[in-house]
């Protein structure tokens, strides 16, 4: 899988949102897009999901212009993200009965993909049953058991507390190094990208723009260990400073 | 601002008074109490002011003489006719009105360009009474059954199109869009997400509206029937029967009761999630 965004730009009537973005991602990547609110990211994965359209410039899933939403790009939103009169499994097989696939198979792939996010046991509980993680988590499981090429995740754990955070970052790190997913990360949390993420984009707002890329060369074998380490504080520290230098009131 | 913080501090410790502490809530006991109070004591009223004969009984009749007229008419089959009539009239146009409006309400909430056609035209239609409409239904569909079920059909339709549309209003965008990215086509997006989402409130719509195919189903019968509630009532006030009429008064309270509880039930079967 290759996803191309060459020179992608976004207006909102007269307002510029997106100036000329490029960045492109291979199989297996996890890329995360960190700025401030405002700064045009939920506007950037909904153009890659096809749910709006570009002003210029394209996108492209392995050579192939993306004309509106599929399959192809999971995508997990902030909050709404599940069925509330499902319950966990039928949220998961919710994808894949749109899709029309045989009933013994949404059956396998659904308590598969349960067990991929470790909710086995919660399979017959309502989305308010659950906990934020938990509700998140399902709606990761029902996204891959589509088998999209690439997930796309709009601050998914931005509504969390902070404890349940880390511990839906060590999930998430752990999901991706085991299955070898495509993901695609937004977040307005630095720690978050470069907790999570291989390569990180920093946008800057008004209009949004990618002024600042690197690639994230850390051990991440024990996260809790990392967020502690002097390279990634040190990291951590640089990419603030870009981001504290992009807000007006505070410069 | 203090000064209500206080009042409701003071209101909490006062028995009585913090029945009215905003937010609070009183007993499951206490509430069940007020409900039955809120049949027992109008009852009790009337059948005082009835014994002591403040009012002529010609005008006011007594319970027991209301009671009396009921067993009889229920007896003598009337009342059962008339309850199928009125009934049959009521749910055959609320039917038709609900399978129509349903889909036009939902495909006005989610596409702005259907509901800029139509919203305006509705709008408009929906104050222009549906017993105006009675002498054109008559030249147009005779003195039947047709007449009066279409009543009840102009009078509830426009109300219920323009409340599904704003309980579909109510579906998160997030949901609509998570189904497309899930492969989802625009038919079962409708469908299977945004119709099912608004279930709950479309149900509560029809609980709400159907209240008005009562009143017209009265109103539909004032002018040409054979046998229905509101018939009876006409003919009972030929005949001074103030009794029959406080009798069916009573009976279309109870079957309009009933329904609202119908639908309450359905609501909470169907809709665990969402109560
Ligand atoms: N549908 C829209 N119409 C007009 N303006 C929009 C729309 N969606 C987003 N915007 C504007 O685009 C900017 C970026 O929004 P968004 O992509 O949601 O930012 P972020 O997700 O980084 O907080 C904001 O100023 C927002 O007001
Ligand atoms: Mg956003």
């Amino acid at each position: 899988m290759e996803l191309i965004v060459n020179n992608l730009s976004k207006h909102f009537g007269e307002k510029l949102i997106l100036d000329h973005l490029s960045f492109s991602m291979q199989s297996g990547d996890f890329m995360a897009l960190v700025g401030s609110s405002g700064s045009g990211k939920s506007t950037i994965l909904r153009l890659i999901a096809g749910l709006d359209q570009p002003s210029s410039g394209s996108i492209s899933v392995d050579d192939t212009p993306v004309s509106g939403p599929g399959p192809d790009r999971g995508m997990v939103f902030q909050k709404y993200s599940l069925y509330p009169w499902l319950n966990a499994a039928e949220n998961v097989a919710f994808g894949m009965r749109l899709q029309r696939m045989k009933a013994a198979e949404i059956k396998e792939r659904t308590a598969y993909f349960l067990e991929v996010v470790g909710l086995s046991d919660a399979a017959t509980k309502l989305p308010r049953e659950l906990s934020g993680g938990m509700q998140q988590r399902v709606a990761i499981a029902r996204s891959l058991a589509t088998n999209p090429s690439i997930l796309l995740l709009d601050e998914p754990f931005g509504a969390l507390d902070l404890q349940i955070r880390e511990s839906m970052q060590d999930f998430l790190l752990k999901l991706w190094q085991r299955t070898g997913l495509t993901v695609l990360l937004i977040t307005h949390d630095v720690e978050e990208a470069l907790v999570l993420a291989q390569r990180v984009h920093v946008l800057a707002p008004n209009p949004g723009r990618i002024i600042r890329s690197l690639d994230v060369d850390l051990d991440k074998t024990d996260l809790d260990q990392l967020r502690l380490s002097s390279d990634f504080l040190a990291l951590r520290r640089s990419l603030s400073a870009t981001m504290r230098e992009l807000e007006p009131a505070l410069s | 601002m203090t000064a209500t913080a206080a009042a409701a501090s003071k209101g909490r410790s006062n028995g009585l008074l913090s029945l009215f502490t905003l937010g609070a809530m009183p007993s499951k006991a206490v509430r069940g109490g007020l409900q039955v109070a809120s049949l027992l004591v109008p009852l009790l009223l009337w059948t005082a002011i009835a014994s002591l004969g403040l009012v002529d009984e010609k005008f006011l009749p007594s319970p027991q003489a209301v009671f009396r007229s009921l067993a009889s008419m229920a007896a003598s089959g009337i009342l059962f006719q008339d309850i199928v009539a009125s009934t049959g009239r009521v749910f055959g146009g609320f039917l038709l009105a609900t399978l129509l409006a349903v889909p036009i309400g939902i495909c006005m909430g989610v596409y702005p360009a259907i509901c800029a056609i139509c919203e305006p035209l509705i709008a408009m239609l929906r104050y222009m009474p549906a017993a105006a409409f009675i002498p054109l239904l008559i030249i147009y569909l005779g003195i039947g059954e047709e007449p009066k079920i279409a009543l009840i059909f102009l009078g509830t339709i426009y109300f219920n199109i323009l409340m599904v549309m704003d309980a579909v209003k109510f579906v998160p965008k997030e949901l609509i869009e998570t189904t497309l990215t899930l492969g989802g086509r625009s038919r079962q997006v409708l469908v299977q997400v945004v119709a099912r989402y608004s279930l709950p409130s479309i149900i509560d719509t029809l609980r709400i509206n159907i209240a008005t195919s009562w009143n017209l189903v009265v109103v539909a019968e004032l002018v040409a029937a054979e046998v229905g509630l509101g018939k009876r009532i006409q003919l009972a006030q030929r005949f001074f029967r103030t009794d029959q009429i406080f009798a069916e008064l009573i009976v279309l309270g109870l079957i309009g009761f009933a329904i609202d509880m119908g639908f309450r039930l359905l609501l909470r079967l169907s809709c665990k999630w969402a109560v």
